[in-house]
């Protein structure tokens, strides 16, 4: 209140006045001009009625006391809606910060996946992570080793938003903390299962594809944990076949073991790894099939494994009507011819 | 803290006398409209509250007055006390957006937004006490 509640009054007299003597469009106008002026001054409606009648008792002196009455009749009711807008302007605040530090959450979470991709010789690697919401259940990694081995890792938390966000944090320590040498992709996701099982809560799964390009002999040796199965393009067949590995989801069972699959990688074969918000993109006639994305890889072969994948996510987040369900992350390697 | 008036509320008649005694005492103090009104709806919520969920219960206003830099300065204060269960988590119900009266009535951060300052006792099992105070400015 104070000194523009004084001034608001003086303008509300003047408006009204005018309109009242001329009544015409440009008064009217004025008229919503002033409700935007006095929400920015978060004056309550109450307290524009009480504006109103004293502008009239000004403006009329002789108005029937029955009308003046009826105003404080329309001031008793109003106080619910200067509550209510009240509560509004306070539980817009709230969210203004939940989301504040939601975005600030988010920015963290970026940190948490490789800054860049990696560029071994013979290998085009590209790598696309998209989360649905601000926070990503998806989780992807690089590891360089010094017996030119690219090891590769993508992860799904079951579930979306902050809760899967935390648990995917969890995976990066894990995987941060695991053992300097080397390990083979069945020992690592045994090793990672090991910590998700006893850290994690019990209704909390994740998924898992650990790979090792091995970047001399051009092997690529596998293993999964309940994992969205990838592809495996060949180049001599100019096919795609399922790329799976079975095992069990991490966090079920204390002591898993996991089976380790190998394929020698052709000049211009290539390996896709995703995630579910790959596959289960879901648009008005239901879910797509694999076959479709194995279509959209297709069509753009000829570009770099990097513009492979935004080629492919842009594509598939048309098709979605530009909302995405889940977290989406594809990875492709392949080598150079 | 002079004259002060109460009312005991457990009918909705009470809680018409408790709005007719914080009415008058506003007048009375020099209240304009405005806060008049605000004053008797907050009168109306906690006497509600009193009505809905506590058996017995009683609503007092009376005028109170503190040395300011400006000099004296006088305000009306509402106390709401009952002998009902008490409320086991206070945080919760200051909370906006948590009702429990289907979401029509302003609920208790409604209260002490129509008023100046707030305050509120209460012990599960044994009552509640809320005090509310309005200055005339």
């Amino acid at each position: 209140m104070g000194d523009a509640y004084l001034r608001l009054q003086e303008q509300y007299r003047k408006i009204l006045n005018q309109y009242l003597e001329n009544k015409n469009e440009q008064g009217l106008y004025h008229a919503q001009q002033f409700s935007k002026k006095v929400l920015e001054n978060q004056i309550s409606p109450e307290e524009v009625v009480s504006l109103h009648l004293s502008t009239l008792e000004e403006s009329f002196p002789d108005i029937p006391k029955g009308a003046q009455d009826s105003f404080e009749f329309l001031l008793e009711v109003m106080i619910g809606y200067g509550l209510a807008y009240q509560e509004h302007q306070s539980l817009k605040d709230r969210q203004r910060e939940l989301e504040s530090e939601i975005d600030v959450a988010a920015n963290m979470q970026q940190t948490f996946l490789p800054s860049g991709i990696p560029e071994p010789e013979d290998l085009d690697v590209g790598v696309l992570s998209v989360p649905a919401s601000k926070m990503s259940g998806d989780y992807y990694h690089f590891v360089h080793d010094e017996n030119d081995c690219l090891g590769v890792a993508i992860a799904d938390i079951i579930g979306k938003g902050v809760p899967a966000a935390l648990c995917m944090s969890m995976i990066k320590y894990a995987m941060d903390s695991l053992p300097e040498q080397r390990l083979q992709p069945a020992d690592l996701l045994a090793n990672l299962n090991r910590v998700v099982e006893q850290n994690v809560a019990s209704n909390m799964f994740i998924t898992m594809m650990y790979g090792s390009y091995d970047v001399r002999a051009h092997t690529f040796q596998y293993a999964g944990a309940g994992h969205e199965p990838g592809f495996y393009y060949s180049a001599e067949a100019d096919e795609f076949e399922e790329l799976s590995a079975k095992g069990i989801v991490l966090g079920i069972k204390r002591h898993a073991e996991f089976r380790e699959y190998q394929r020698v990688v052709a000049p211009g074969d290539f390996i896709v790894l995703l995630s579910d918000g790959v596959t289960e993109c879901r648009t008005e006639q239901g879910f797509i099939e694999r076959e479709e994305i194995t279509r959209l890889i297709r069509n753009h072969m000829h570009l770099s494994a990097q513009e492979m994948v935004n080629h492919v996510f842009h594509e598939l987040e048309k098709l979605q009507g530009f909302q995405l369900r889940d977290d989406f992350t594809l990875m492709i390697l392949r080598r150079e011819v | 803290m002079s004259s002060q008036s109460c009312v005991e509320v457990h009918t909705e008649w009470g809680i018409v006398s408790a709005r007719q005694a914080g009415r008058n005492k506003a007048k009375e103090i020099g209240f304009g409209n405005v806060d008049q009104a605000r004053i008797t709806t907050a009168i109306s919520e906690l006497a509600r509250n009193i009505y809905l969920y506590a058996e017995k219960g009683e609503i007092c206003i009376g005028e109170v007055s503190e040395m300011g830099g400006a000099g004296v300065k006088k305000g009306l204060q509402i106390t709401a006390k009952d002998v009902g269960p008490g409320i086991d988590n206070i945080r919760e119900v200051m909370a906006d957006g948590f009702t429990t009266s289907g979401g029509l009535g302003a609920g208790l951060p409604g209260v002490k937004r129509l008023m100046d300052h707030f305050d509120i006792e209460s012990t599960s099992g044994e009552g509640t006490t809320i005090t509310a105070i309005k200055w005339l400015r």
